[in-house]
């Protein structure tokens, strides 16, 4: 059957939640269901309030969690916190007595939630089907998973939501990016997210909301379509999504905050009945055949400088950006990357720190070594998935192969808490972006799926994690 | 926020395109809890050497970016990290706009609520103003023309709204709250609680 006017995905969450419809001279109010807030970037939007003598509207819908700027150590008191640097402790201490004076759910460093607050958001629950979810952070996209329209705000717009848990947007264009086939063993989400953003551009989404469609996508589990809708930003897309269905729907029940006993059953209908119109247009698609892409790494200073594991790095003859992004990563066109010694290897983030990350690394790294000279860091995205995977017996096997084994936060995916790495060294993360400086001054940072990360540290150079299949 | 209505100003240059926002302002200054003070660690890592001392070759630095209030940068300017602090550096810096191809969403609108102006042109003028550092522009935000040295005008695009509240100098949170009988009725009547 088709409709009248057929809408994506997008335009149907997007309707729902129109406060007031935008004209040619405003924008549009649009409802926010959920505020996840952290501690870099509310501190001002906290003194606005106080400021304007404004209250948390709904401290209700707001939740907040310590994750940038804290140390992945164990940290139990204010002098653990300073080691990190005055500047961070005073970061916390402010979190701590904003959330308190204005009525906001914290989950504070004794919380047994508390995590990367693109991990607690699903884990918890709160994350759920046609949802409004903002957050001061760009990874916001990350809730997309679940047919959230979720999306990435600055501080003044933080303090816009507090105060009216509105905001004035605009309506974002569509595109489609259909996923076909299945992907094969060794390819991860974390290698289809990296080859669209090669295909695409790391301005390829600018301006629109991303909606991932196709077989590949339909037969991934929640975590693996976490990863993907995570860097939907590294494409300049404003938001990604993909339409809720019965792994959806597995993954909530029971979950802290999901609704239970009829509401549950309520929710369930609604969720299910939440899809784009079949001929809904959309103002750009692509298509990709997940069956043929193989393990990616990046080997620039932009996500979308990317490339099979397994080849020679490319070249792009007089492109000073490109040239440029060469010389910091001191990677020269023609040479295989897996020729590239690693000096250190971070699992982690919120694109890689889930259960299923943490496992798919360990079954590389069972029984065997991280190569000498090679330091490596796991650090689990929440204090749950930490929890999970000692009881799995995860830990021991990172720490038996020479790796630390952390407490759960941003860690070295944005060196502001401690965890850095050197000026020159050459990173392997499972993190989501390799600018210049982002996990310290001078870091070199390759982007990986966790099993390219994991091969990488037993070999001590870019690896190829697909030899590791078979015996694991 | 104060109004901002005209801007005429020399051109310093960064070429580069995709410049992000932790090269604007990297995490490690993020652990504030102002908005000031921020212009001294603006690109930090591409301002200065290991040791503390200016590179001299950076365009930043030099004698003929003193006083400019007008950036022009690669295409692509303010990708990856939502942080607000790019925009309150970049103001803190003394500058108060950026001209490029394509400058990123999360950046845009930030830049919007602080008074900076993001100025989108065609490749042309833009190619023209990436070979001539330091010349003289204008930016008209009433009529979205911006006008190279030779007098040619170039159209650039800023949303009807966010170019209002640049005239009037009007802060976005009033017109919001000026919806709150709209914003209750929709807490009320929608089918479904969050």
């Amino acid at each position: 059957m088709t409709t009248l006017h057929p809408k994506t995905l997008y335009e149907k969450v997007w309707a729902d939640h129109l406060v007031v419809a935008e004209t040619d001279a405003t924008p549009a109010v649009l409802y926010i269901d959920l505020h996840l807030i952290h501690e870099v970037t509310t501190p001002q939007a906290f003194s606005l309030l106080r400021q304007e003598k404004l209250a948390v509207r709904r401290p209700d819908l707001t939740l907040g969690t310590m994750d940038h700027s804290t140390p992945t150590t164990p940290v139990r008191t204010f002098k653990d916190l300073a080691v990190v640097g005055e500047g961070a402790a005073n970061q916390v201490l402010q979190m701590q007595k904003n959330c308190k004076e204005f009525g906001v759910e914290l989950l504070d460093f004794g919380s047994d939630s508390r995590g990367i607050v693109h991990v607690i958001g699903p884990e918890l629950g709160a994350t759920q089907p046609g949802k409004t979810i903002v957050c001061g952070d760009s990874h916001t996209s990350t809730h997309g998973a679940f047919g959230a329209l979720a999306f990435g705000i600055g501080t003044t717009e933080v303090g816009h939501v507090l105060a009216t848990q509105c905001l004035l947007q605009r309506q974002a264009k569509t595109f489609a990016i259909n996923v076909r086939g299945a992907l094969r063993p060794g390819v991860t989400a974390k290698d289809l997210i990296l080859a669209i953003i090669g295909q695409v551009g790391v301005d390829g989404g600018t301006g629109h909301v991303i909606e991932y469609r196709g077989s590949a996508i339909e037969k991934m589990d929640m975590e693996g379509r976490m990863t993907v809708c995570n860097m939907s930003i590294e494409a300049g897309a404003k938001a990604g999504m993909i339409a809720p269905d019965e792994v959806t729907i597995n993954y909530l029940q029971d979950k802290p905050r999901s609704p239970s006993g009829d509401a549950w059953a309520q929710a369930v209908q609604r969720w299910l009945a939440l899809r784009g119109d079949q001929d809904a247009h959309f103002d750009k698609q692509v298509t990709i055949d997940g069956g043929e892409l193989t393990p990616m790494v990046t080997f620039g200073t932009n996500p979308g400088m990317v490339m099979p594991v397994s080849d020679t790095v490319p070249d792009h003859n007089g492109d000073n950006s490109f040239r440029k992004a060469l010389d910091y990563m001191r990677i020269t066109p023609g040479m295989p990357i897996s020729e590239l010694p690693v000096d250190v290897v971070f699992i982690g983030s919120c694109t890689n720190s889930r259960i299923s990350d943490l496992q798919e690394a360990a079954n590389v790294m069972r029984g065997r070594k991280i190569a000498s000279g090679v330091r490596m860091l796991v650090v689990p995205g929440s204090q749950q998935v930490k929890r999970e995977a000692e009881a799995l017996g995860l830990d021991r096997i990172f720490v038996d192969a020479g790796a630390e084994w952390r407490e759960s936060g941003c860690s070295m995916c944005l060196g502001m808490n401690g965890d850095t790495v050197p000026s020159g060294k050459l990173s392997v993360s499972t993190s989501n972006r390799n600018f210049e400086g982002r996990q310290g001054i001078g870091a070199r940072t390759i982007l990986a799926s966790p099993m390219t990360a994991a091969a990488s540290a037993v070999e001590g150079h870019v690896a190829d994690p697909r030899p590791y299949l078979e015996t694991s | 926020m104060k109004a901002v209505r005209h801007l005429k100003s020399c051109t310093v240059v960064l070429p580069s395109s995709d410049i992000d926002t932790d090269q604007i302002i990297p995490a490690r200054f993020l652990t504030t809890t102002s908005r000031e003070g921020l212009g001294k660690n603006l690109f930090h890592d591409w301002r200065f050497n290991p040791d503390g001392s200016p590179i001299a070759a950076f365009p930043l630095n030099q004698t003929l970016a003193k006083g400019c209030e007008i950036l022009v940068a690669g295409r692509n300017f303010g990708c990856g990290s939502s942080r607000e602090h790019a925009p309150w550096a970049l103001l803190d810096f003394g500058l108060r706009a950026v001209i490029s191809t394509e400058i990123a969403d999360i950046f845009r609108s930030n830049a919007l609520k602080n008074g900076f102006l993001p100025i989108v042109i065609d490749e042309k003028a833009h190619s023209y103003l990436l070979d001539n550092p330091g010349v003289q522009v204008s930016i008209d935000v009433e009529n979205l023309r911006l006008t190279l040295p030779d007098g040619l005008q170039v159209s650039f695009p800023i949303e009807n709204f966010a170019r209002y509240c640049l005239l009037e100098g009007i802060d976005q949170l009033g017109f919001l709250q000026k919806h709150e009988t709209a914003i209750r009725k929709f807490e009320e009547t929608r089918p479904w609680k969050p």
